[in-house]
């Protein structure tokens, strides 16, 4: 019995070694053979089914992951914020409930339905709203993206204002505070560890989407100028091209490398994210 | 607020009595079904350091929350009776958060903000509206002096306040309770978390602060309140059995005999 739990323990671990070791496997090739880093972080040239002179250029796509992500953050923290001090310092029974069902129930559409609700829905609305050319750009994705990312980060920041003592909310109730005063000027800043990581789990959420992204993005390589730019993320990239390579060719190599780059930045992330919760980052 | 005349010093306590600051009368507290205080009716004047003992689940708490409306956090309590702070009836009070800025409460476990230490003392003036950093720093190194913890931690304002010991950090409450510059200070049994040696410094503190506001000490140290209190009242299971001068309680010249057998220890 110990033995089962104990597998089923490390057994993350296992998986985690494992999925990094295979795409290192198939992105190594490629790395020490085509690679070229400098290209690979200043140029915007993602060009790798062309005949004579493949280029291997991720800037576009870094930049597009980054500012569909950015602009997610833009819509998800004061949405899921404000939503986890409702929830959690206003709210109460019945309603409380309610709202925490209905957040979680949020986290559970599938990606792809976001995705279609931006190309369907959102294109036409930025396209009349804004008047411009096309509706499926960093706004859209953005948007879709931030709303996505909002249910998991309201339940992070919740249970960490949750996670504040009573006392504390007592003791400056005591002093004079006003219900918003104490929320302000001591819950949010003992929960500051908590919230931090909740907007860096969804800061990893953005990067790691895909489906939603590539539906909502326009999936054109393009450095963003405005938010009306279309653009293509890293992940939907190797959503939509790896299905096409020949296994073992440069291009397949490169989607890899791609694949590399986001286990890092993701890697990174939720490490940040850890090392906030744990207080390790606390003055 | 008002400002006490310095003459109104602490060596005449209750003759000639000076106005009250608190008047209490026929106050009954219930949670639920069950009765935690009954008809309790008494007043604290202005300069006084005004003792309950009591033991436990004598009512002594709830009585302290009902003076500042600090009901919200106990949602089955139920008030009946006449509270009146500094004249007005506290149910009158149109903001209950002004009042409370009246009130300093010291909790039984020290509740050091989350907080720096300058942050903690600087809170209640920030809500009163003041920016001005220089005189929150005067402020604050006034707070911090008065509650005999500036020596131990002024090299060190920027650290955490619910860092510091547990003697240190009940300091630190006073010390932010003063910064509402309170016209009456509560404090519920004060020194249940904090070692002999600070309990002392506190307690020369406080007879200090006595000349600068009122007091209502809550404590379950029949000694604490002979050393500091004028007057003492005596709670039992929700009864207040007698309020008399502490001296002479003390010498045994009581209404009710159950208040000298608790002075000395025969039960509680």
């Amino acid at each position: 019995m110990q033995g089962i739990m104990y597998l089923g323990g490390i057994s993350a671990i296992i998986f985690i070694i494992g999925i990094f070791v295979f795409i290192a496997k198939e992105g190594l090739p490629f790395l020490f053979g085509a690679f070229d880093l400098k290209e690979f972080f200043t140029s915007p040239r993602w060009i790798p089914t062309s005949e004579n002179n493949p280029t291997y250029g991720a800037l576009a796509l870094i930049l597009g992951t980054a500012s569909v992500t950015g602009m997610a953050m833009i819509v998800a923290i004061p949405f899921s914020l404000g939503a986890a001090i409702f929830i959690g310092e206003f709210a109460t029974g019945k309603t409380r409930e309610t709202l925490k069902i209905l957040i979680e129930l949020l986290a559970a559409i599938p990606s792809v339905v976001w995705g279609f609700i931006g190309l369907t829905i959102m294109n036409g609305l930025i396209i009349k709203l804004f008047n411009v050319p096309i509706g499926l750009n960093v706004l859209n994705a953005g948007i879709i993206l931030g709303l996505m990312a909002a249910p998991i980060m309201t339940t992070i920041a919740e249970d960490s204002l949750k996670a504040v003592p009573d006392k504390y909310r007592e003791a400056a109730e005591a002093m004079g505070a006003t219900r918003w005063q104490t929320i302000r000027r001591v819950v949010l800043p003992a929960a500051k560890n908590g919230l931090v990581s909740a907007v860096l789990l969804g800061v990893g959420r953005g990067f790691g989407e895909t489906m939603a992204v590539l539906m909502a993005s326009g999936h054109s390589i393009n450095i963003p100028h405005s938010v009306f730019d279309s653009v293509r993320a890293l992940t939907a990239t190797i959503a939509a091209e790896l299905g096409e390579t020949a296994v073992g060719s440069p291009h397949y190599g490169a989607l890899f490398t791609l694949g590399i780059l986001l286990f890092i930045i993701t890697f990174l992330i939720n490490l940040t994210a850890d090392l906030v919760v744990r207080g390790i980052r606390k003055k | 607020m008002p400002q006490a005349p310095p003459d109104a010093g602490p060596d005449a306590p209750s003759t000639p009595p000076a106005p009250p600051v608190l008047e209490v009368e026929n106050l009954s507290i219930r949670y639920g079904d069950v009765s935690a205080l009954r008809n309790v009716s008494l007043s604290v004047h202005e300069h006084e350091i005004f003792g309950i003992i009591g033991p436990a689940n004598s009512g002594k708490t709830s009585f302290l929350k009902t003076l500042n409306r600090m009901d919200r956090f106990e949602s089955h309590m139920r008030v009946e009776g006449h509270i009146r702070f500094l004249g007005r009836d506290v149910r009158a009070w149109r903001n209950v958060y002004a009042l409370r800025q009246h009130i300093g409460v010291v909790f039984p476990l020290p509740v050091g903000l989350p907080l720096s230490i300058y942050d903690n003392v600087a809170l209640s003036p920030r809500l009163r509206g003041v920016t001005d950093r220089r005189e929150l720093d005067v402020i604050v190194e006034r707070c911090l002096t008065r509650a005999a913890l500036w020596d131990e931690v002024k090299d060190r304002l920027d650290s955490l306040g619910s860092l510091l010991s547990g003697g240190q950090q009940q300091r630190l409450t006073i010390a932010r309770a003063l910064s509402q510059d309170p016209a009456l200070l509560l404090l519920d049994e004060f020194s249940i978390a904090v070692d002999p040696v600070t309990t002392m410094r506190i307690e020369d503190v406080l007879k200090e602060l006595r000349k600068e506001m009122t007091i209502i000490m809550v404590t379950n140290l029949v000694q604490q309140a002979r050393r500091l209190a004028d007057r003492t009242a005596f709670f039992l299971t929700g009864d207040c059995v007698e309020i008399g001068r502490t001296d002479d309680l003390f010498e045994g010249k009581v209404k009710d005999p159950r208040t000298y057998d608790y002075i000395l220890g025969r039960f509680g």
